[in-house]
């Protein structure tokens, strides 16, 4: 197909993933509201206010940022693995299949899908946010890059996920066992400096701390981790997800017989 | 120069990952501007092809080429030719009508404002207009059935494959999608036909391939297949079956019940001399029918004579 051509499909998908996005949105975008309205009120005020300063920040200002990032994650892999196992599922994926479009269209179209529902839930939790506490964006170019790359980290994640996924449940296991253990030990509530060794130097290898940490210096200005890492490790994993996703897609795994 | 095939099948294998060899080497030619029928018993392996010409599954040995593209070497510009109607329903039964077609153009980088227009157009053409902006989950089986179609030919194919479209359809549907494919066929369009509804492959098709167990058994136009048909069963309502039967030649005649024959023709044997020898044993016929449909009865001889062979062989050989 021509690059025009190529335009047109990636367009097609990124429009029905919005679509759906929005016309599930009690199911889309309200949820994660109210968790983070109950997150900020129990941690940010009514804990937070007996932890004092973290960092030079209040304890509410210092989670808001890993709060988002923790949305736009979940979120992200959600909306990709359950948006594309669900196409698998009810076969409509085969529409796709048979298509002339590039494996990698179909794949950055539910990527830009799922990364289009992170950004959405994150500034949906920073406003909620700002009910509570006032924020100044210290980087905003490092926020915006942080943004996207840690929601296509887990969108490509949850993508490969699908791929596999023979049944619903096999979509809910990785953000049970995997994706929420390793967000709440990314850093999200605290500093890993408060962190005795060798548990501080384990939470090194977590992947989410690195984005956690990269979105809070674009926000706030301070991070645990050296913010040249954090992006080197975003882009790492996008780079080796992606080829794994175009692998899987050329292979026909789980798609193809 | 002969015009590019629409369809070339180069002995085409699959064996799938549990050891099932769905087929053994397959080939065929289909001519643009064909009205084709693949046919076989259930598991005869008429999907799996389907499924390699349309990339759903991949082949493990031979190649397909349609319109001279080769779907193994250049998947993406052989896609770009065929429109499929699959036997199972495989859209978003959350989306409407509109918006599948729609978006099934876009898949094929069709602009959307061109995409629209299409779909306006075919879904008024398949009866679908006033479906269009509701959910699909709400249209019945034949509707459904009826939007493949329409979204199979959203990116106007050269060659439209249909896989047991009217399974389950009510016969009214059923010929106005075969009047509708007629069309399609005679603006050009080329198209296979998987069907089990017999008399529609013999109506509709001019040329034919019976698959059985992952081989071609018969390839041949349909006209030649039918000239094939060596006896044809009647059935005859009479007023009265007597006790004693005529017996004309080359005609086997039997009693059913007691005002009903059946008689078997042989090839070359007149209709009129049964006629004569009935009314000479005082029958009077009421009215008289095929007992089968005429491909259906070759279809069944065909599937069962490879079937005794390859008995026979595999006894001779132990």
């Amino acid at each position: 197909m021509s690059a025009a051509e190529n335009a047109v499909a990636l367009g097609t998908i990124v429009r029905r993933e919005l679509v759906r996005i929005l016309r599930i949105w009690s199911q889309t975008l309200l949820p994660p509201a109210i968790t983070m309205t109950l997150y900020f009120v129990i941690f940010g005020k009514l804990i937070g206010s007996r932890i004092g300063q973290m960092h030079g920040f209040t304890y509410m200002q210092y989670i808001v940022p890993g709060l988002v990032m923790m949305s736009i994650i979940t979120n992200s892999y959600g909306n990709i693995s359950s948006s594309f196992f669900g196409a698998k599922f009810s076969r409509a994926v085969e529409e796709m299949l048979v298509s002339p479009m590039p494996n990698w269209v179909m794949l950055l179209g539910y990527v830009l899908g799922a990364v289009a529902r992170g950004v959405i839930v994150g500034a949906v939790v920073l406003l909620i946010a700002l009910l509570f506490t006032s924020l100044h964006v210290a980087h905003p170019l490092i926020t915006i890059a942080s943004v996207v790359l840690g929601a296509a980290v887990f969108s490509l994640a949850g993508f490969v996920n699908a791929v596999f996924a023979k049944k619903f449940d096999d979509i809910a296991l990785v953000p049970t066992f995997v994706l929420t253990p390793l967000t709440y030990l990314g850093g999200v509530f605290y500093s890993v400096d408060l962190l005795g060794e060798p548990w501080r130097s384990l939470t090194l290898i977590n992947p989410i701390l690195y984005m956690v940490n990269a979105f809070r210096f674009g926000v706030l200005g301070v991070s645990d981790v050296g913010v040249g890492t954090a992006f080197v490790v975003m882009l790492a994993f996008v780079a080796g997800l992606s080829a794994v996703a175009l692998h899987l897609l050329k292979r026909g795994t789980g798609l193809r017989s | 120069m002969s015009p590019t095939p629409a369809l070339v099948v180069d002995d085409l294998r699959k064996t799938y990952g549990n050891g099932v060899e769905a087929l053994k080497g397959i080939s065929l030619t289909v001519q643009p501007g064909d009205f084709f029928a693949l046919l076989g018993p259930n598991g005869a392996g008429k999907s799996t092809l389907i499924g390699i010409l349309s990339s759903l599954v991949n082949s493990t040995g031979g190649d397909a080429r349609i319109f001279g593209v080769s779907v193994n070497k250049q998947r993406n510009e052989a896609m770009k030719l065929i429109g499929l109607v699959p036997q199972e329903i495989n859209f978003n039964v959350f989306e409407k009508p509109f918006d599948i077609c729609v978006n099934e153009a876009g898949f094929y980088g069709i602009p959307r404002r061109v995409a629209m227009e299409r779909a306006e157009k075919y879904l008024k053409e398949l009866r679908l207009w006033d479906k269009a902006h509701m959910q699909a989950r709400t249209l019945s089986g034949g509707m459904k059935r009826r939007l493949m179609i329409a979204r199979a030919m959203m990116n106007e194919p050269k060659l439209l494959i249909l896989d047991e479209p009217t399974a389950g359809v009510d016969i009214e549907i059923r010929r106005s999608m075969w009047q509708f494919v007629s069309g399609i066929n005679a603006a050009g369009t080329t198209v296979i036909l998987t069907t089990h509804y017999l008399e529609e492959a013999e109506q509709l098709c001019r040329n034919i391939a019976i698959i059985d167990h992952g081989t071609i058994v018969e390839n041949t136009s349909m006209k030649q297949l039918l000239a094939k048909l060596d006896v044809e069963t009647f059935v005859f309502d009479v007023t009265e079956v007597p006790g004693e039967l005529p017996a004309p030649p080359g005609i086997a005649l039997r009693r059913i019940d007691e005002r009903t024959l059946e008689a078997e023709v042989s090839r070359g044997h007149a209709l009129n001399t049964l006629f004569t020898a009935l009314s000479a044993h005082d029958i009077t016929v009421a009215s008289m029918r095929n007992k089968t449909n005429r491909l259906e009865e070759l279809f069944v001889r065909l599937v069962e004579n490879g079937r005794n062979g390859k008995a026979a062989a595999q006894e001779k050989a132990a």
